[in-house]
Parts: C-alpha cells; structure tokens; sequence
C-alpha cells in the first residue's frame, strides 16, 4: 500500500516549493526592519519593552500549539521556558567564560557572542523539548482538568529544584579550579538566580526566532499534523474513528510547544535580567495561559495578537500606579465575560480581510 | 522517638488547615467543575481579617497582656461573615455570568478574580475610624497572639523523655493550646459540613446540583441559590482556616506573597489527591499531604518539601486519576 504521505506528494502543485519559501524574506526582513529602524527610532526603554513583546509572542504561539490546536490544557509552560533558558544561559555565560574569559563581553550584530546565544537557544529548545517528551508522555493519558494539575505540579518542581543548585562561578579561574561536586548539582545560582548573564539578545534575534515560530506555527496549523491536532480538540473520539493515534499526536504538540517555549525561554535569559527560579512557577505560567486565552483558543495571529497587548497594557497604566494590577485583573474579567471566545476566536486575522474570507478557513469549525 | 511524635502533631494541626482549604475547592469543583484559583485568596482575606479585627478589639480593650478568650471566637466569627459575604459576590458577579461558557474561560476568570483580590490587598492600609484600618497593605503584620502561647506554661500537655545519654538534653513532645484548638476547631467544621452536606435537604440539593445540574433544575431545585450557598459556605471554611493559620504562624505576609499561593496550591492538591469533588476525600487529602510534607521535610531534606507534595500528586493521578476517594469518570460517545 502506498503511504499517504507519498501520495500527498505527487498531488503537490506546481510551484509548491516556492510558496513553501515565500515567507523567508519575511522572517528576515521583520528582525532586520525592528533592529536598524524601529528600535533605534524608539529609545532604549521601548526596545526592552520590543523585546519583551517578541518573548511574549514566541511563548503564547507555542502554547497556543498545545492550548489553541490539540485542546489540551498545559499550565506548566514557564517550566519549559525556565529550563531552556538556563540551558541556554548556562552555555552563553560559561561558554563566554571559557572563549573570552569574561561574561559581559559587549555584543556585536551578528557577533560571536549573538552566535554562542543562537546555539544556545537551540541546545535549551531540545532540552526543553526532550522535558516536553518525559512530561508529556505519561501525562497526557489524563484528560482537561487532570493534566492541567499534572503541568501545574511539574512546574513548581522545576523551580523547586532549580532553588537547589549551586552557587555561580564567576570568573574564568574559579571555573577552572572547580571540583567535581561543585557541578553536581549544576552552578546555577541556586534560590537567588542566574545573574550577569551576558545580554545577547538583541531585536534582531527576537524577532528572527518570533517570525520563525509564527511561520512555523502557521505551517503546522495547515499540514496534516495540524490536522490532527484540531481533530482531537474538536472530538477526540471521533478523531480515533478517523484513525488518529491521539497520544502520538498529543504528545507531539507537547514536544513541539516545549521547544519553542525553551527558545522563548533562551531569549528572555539573555535580554538583561536575573533568570530566577520563580520564573518557572505557575503565575508565568498563567501570563501565557491568559494570552492564548485572550487572543482566542487556536488562533496564531490571535495568540501574538494578545502576547504584545498584555505585555504593553501593564505598562500604559503605569499611571494609575498601585491600582495597575488590579485593573489589568478587572479588565480580564470583563473580558471574559463579555467576549469568551477570545478577540478572534478560532480564526485567523486573515481570514477577515480579502479572497481568503471567502475560502472557509483552516480551523473554523464549530466548538462545542 | 519524642521527634518523631513532635512531627505528628505539627503534620495533625497542619493536616487540619490543609483539610478545610482544600473542602473549599473540592466543593466548588464537585458542583461547578472548575478550578476556584481564587480560593487561596480568600484564605489569605481570612487571615489578614482576623488580624485587622483582633488588633482593633484588643486596642478597644486597653490591650491586655492575656486577651479573654471570647476574642478569638469574635474574631472567627467575623472573618468567617465578611469572606462568607466576599464568596457570594464573587459567585455572583465573576462566576455567575459564565454559567454557560466554556471551562477554561471560567478557569481564566477564576484566575482573574485571583489577580484582582492579590493586587486589592497590595493597596497601603487606609485608616478608616477609630484606630480601624483596613485590612491589606503591601508589608508583613504580626498577629497579636489571642491564646497563650508559651510551650511551657499553656501546653496542653507535655510528655518528657529520658534523655538516651547523660548528657543529651531531655527530649519533650509539647502539644500546645494553639495545635489542640486548631484541631478542635476544624473538626467541629468538617464535621458541621457532614451534617451539612450528608443529613440535611440542603445538603441533599447540593449534592443533587453536583451530580447533574440540569436534571437537579428540573427536579426543582434552585440551582443558582444552591451554588451559591456552596460558595459561601466554601470561603467561610476558608476564612476559618486563614484564622488558624494566624494563630499558629503570627507573622502575616503581604497578601501578594508567594507563600500564601504555595499554601492554597498545596491545599488544593489535597483535594486533587482525595478525589476532587469528593469532601470526605478532601480531609483524607489535606492530613495525607501534610503528613507527607511534615516527615519529609523533617526527615529526608527540608528544602524539598513542595517537591514530595507534588511529586504524590503526579504518582497519584498517574496510578488513580480520580483520585484516592474519587469516582472515575467514564466517557461516553
């Protein structure tokens, strides 16, 4: 028997592989436009507040893969987040240590050091990713509520244990005189954090990896796997009648959340603050649950959509000072109440305007 | 063994708050099935609202150096009425609305809810007449102490031990007033809430509303009176434990603190453990937990202790994912 996937193949259109690299000038064209116009235009503060925006993004479209497509309810994404940012922290601050023999080398664009961080955000992806497979695989026999506990419990773990590693090694003759056990556990900095973490993240990477995850999330969306996905969120009974095999799927969205939550995770370690163990726990967690929720269960441009409002919002009502917190609360309720469904529920922004909006859209199916 | 028997009485009187924090969830997600985050919260309002009132009626008392006891009852009372009140607004105005909705949008409102009652408390304590300030504010406050809390002269009972070697310190197991009223107290309320729930027409509705709210409607119960009351009596059992938290642990953190969010989450894993939805589960899960957390911190490694209480957690739902008093829930086409 032929595979479908085989079949799939033959049945391409022509000029498929095209389309498939029209989005590159776009992913590269974004980063290059924030970094040399809009962040120089802007000032130093709103660019830190850009960067912020870009981790916001990345992190609320990865979990819009696990929330918005396969219907699972994950509140455990800052521990992903957490962990590949200190893999990613841990290789940038000691790899610097050991090249340069300093830490706070100043970034150049393009510079060796942007270069340790893009490998670093790859090696603190896959672990991410390969923790999305440990936690994902057994959690995912358990349904909505269940899960959500289970994602919940292994987040405060995470920070629990990263509370429990060492203290830094600051300088390049300390690491090398370094014992054995003073890596077991790893030198992370213990309850107080990861500090002076050098500041590689520029406009120019986040958003390099922002448009790459939005790209790749689009794509999953409309290939067969994103199929399956909003299968099993639709019904997963049926979806098992149409021959889906719910698990692999579901915890292939885990996997695939994790990784990019674990880039997320590597950028917001290096854009100048003290990575903590309490950015594992589950109030993080919830910011991006919030997002997701917001920006409609499902929807990518939705999700990013969301990600720069409540990262910018908290700042606009700065001047309302101490009862900041509790408008931004006020204002979610409401929210809720008086639009459920999210700002664009399951559709995407382009399904509103032009030729598209005639074509039913990908996802519009009717939720329960 | 005089440590051993001092961890058992430290985990009974923990075990006991755990409990009626974690009745206050399962009995919102036995009827509602969603995840009340806000709960925690109005254990925090609890806590700091007895604070608010045992500082104002001992000012009013000319501060004496052993209040009565009638203060402490006074003051349970009334933290247990204002967040009873509290419950039923929330209920009504955040809940209510999306009776409807979907679960997550109720669970994100609940969260929501949560963020506005943390941030409220965050707010500089204003003095509102007569030396009674509002509760809240963003530094620690200290509890008066309304019992006698000297180990010596006001425990319960002390048991001493023969000291193994000549010259190792007597070893002695107290039990305090404090730990015995915590206990006594909550076992009065859990069993309240037996009578409650098990032995009256109010309890028999309740749990109608839980088993199928539709049907429940149909068979003339009022559905939304029944939720409420549900609420109420959850954040007044709330209100009670923040009471005894202060008792025992005088030092007040801001209401935003993270301790207080570990405490609710704590709580309600013992619900989760238990079997959510099920109340005889709940007080099984809240001593279970804090046994677990009491002799591992005390025995195996003290900065682990969250880890032990969800590390049961995961073992438990893996192995039973209803829980350990639960019904499994079987899913039909």
């Amino acid at each position: 028997v032929t595979p479908l996937s085989a079949l799939a193949k033959d049945h391409r259109p022509a000029g498929a592989w095209w389309r498939a690299a029209l989005p590159l000038p776009l992913i590269l064209a974004v980063p290059l436009l924030m970094h040399f116009a809009i962040g120089p235009w802007a000032g130093e503060f709103p660019e830190k507040l850009m960067i912020d925006v870009g981790v916001a993004i990345i992190l609320a479209v990865s979990l819009n893969i696990v929330n918005g497509f396969t219907g699972q309810f994950s509140i455990g994404h800052a521990g992903f987040m957490t962990v590949g940012g200190y893999v990613a922290a841990s290789v940038t601050y000691y790899g610097s240590l050991l090249i340069w023999g300093v830490a706070t080398r100043r970034p150049e664009f393009l510079g060796a050091g942007e270069w340790l961080l893009a490998g670093g955000c790859i090696a603190g992806a896959l672990a991410a990713a390969g923790l999305g497979y440990v936690v994902g695989l057994p959690s995912l026999r358990l349904r909505g509520d269940y899960l959500a506990i289970v994602t919940l419990g292994f987040g405060e773990i995470i920070r629990v244990l990263l509370q429990q590693t060492q203290p830094q090694l600051y300088d390049l003759s300390e690491l090398t005189e370094a014992t054995a056990s003073q890596f077991v556990p790893p030198p992370l900095g213990g309850a107080l954090g990861f500090t002076s973490i050098p500041r590689y993240a520029s406009l120019f990477w986040v958003y390099l990896f922002a448009m790459l995850t939005l790209v790749a999330a689009v794509r999953l969306k409309i290939s067969s796997s994103g199929r399956a996905f909003l299968s099993i969120r639709e019904d997963e009974i049926a979806a098992r009648a149409m021959g889906v095999d719910i698990t692999k799927y579901k915890v292939r969205g885990f996997v695939l959340a994790a990784f990019f939550a674990g880039i997320a995770g590597g950028l917001f370690a290096h854009s100048g603050v003290i990575l903590a163990p309490k950015d594992a726990g589950f109030q993080r967690s919830f910011e991006v649950v919030i997002m997701v929720v917001l920006g409609g269960m499902g929807s990518i441009s939705g999700a990013a959509l969301a990600a720069i409002i409540l990262t910018i919002l908290p700042e606009l009502l700065r001047d309302f000072q101490e009862y900041r917190l509790i408008i931004y609360a006020g204002m979610l309720i409401a929210m809720m109440i008086v639009r459920p469904q999210g700002l664009f529920g399951v559709h995407e922004i382009w399904d509103f305007f032009g030729r598209r909006a005639r074509r039913p859209a990908a996802a519009s199916g009717v939720r329960k | 063994l005089a440590d051993l028997l001092q961890t058992l009485v430290t985990a009974i009187a923990v075990g006991s708050l755990y409990a009626l924090i974690a009745l206050g969830y399962t009995m919102v997600y036995g009827i509602l099935k969603f995840i009340n985050f806000a709960h925690s919260d109005i254990f925090v309002l609890g806590a700091w609202i007895s604070f608010t009132a045992s500082t104002f009626i001992l000012t009013k008392l000319g501060s004496p150096a052993t209040p009565p006891l009638w203060v402490g009852g006074v003051v349970l009372i009334l933290a247990m009425l204002s967040c009873g009140g509290l419950g039923f607004v929330i209920e009504r105005f955040a809940y209510r609305p999306l009776r409807k909705a979907p679960r997550l949008n109720v669970l994100i409102t609940a969260i929501g809810v949560s963020l506005l009652l943390q941030n409220a408390g965050q707010l500089r304590s204003r003095e509102l007449t007569d030396g009674l300030k509002l509760p809240f504010g963003p530094t620690p406050q200290r509890m008066p102490t309304l019992l006698p809390d000297d180990s010596e002269t006001s425990s319960v009972a002390t048991f001493r031990f023969a000291a193994a070697t000549p010259d190792a310190q007597p070893q002695r197991v107290v039990i305090s007033l404090i730990d015995v009223s915590i206990v006594g107290s909550a076992l009065v309320l859990m069993l309240l809430l037996e009578i409650l729930v098990f032995r009256t027409k109010m309890g028999m509705a309740m749990r109608a509303v839980s088993f199928n709210t539709d049907t429940a409607a149909l068979m003339g119960i009022p559905v939304d009176r029944i939720v409420s009351i549900t609420f109420v009596t959850g954040a007044m059992l709330a209100a009670a434990a923040g009471f005894l938290y202060s008792l025992k642990y005088p030092g007040l953190n801001q209401p935003a603190h993270e301790i207080w969010v570990l405490l609710g989450l704590k709580a309600f894993v013992a619900a989760v453990v238990g079997g959510i939805g099920n109340v005889r589960g709940a007080v099984l899960g809240g001593f279970l937990i804090a046994f677990i957390e009491q002799f591992g911190a005390r025995y195996i490694d003290t900065n682990l202790r969250d880890v032990y209480v969800f590390a049961v957690l995961i073992l438990v739902l893996l192995v039973k994912p209803s829980g350990l008093l639960g019904t499994p829930v079987r899913e039909k086409v």
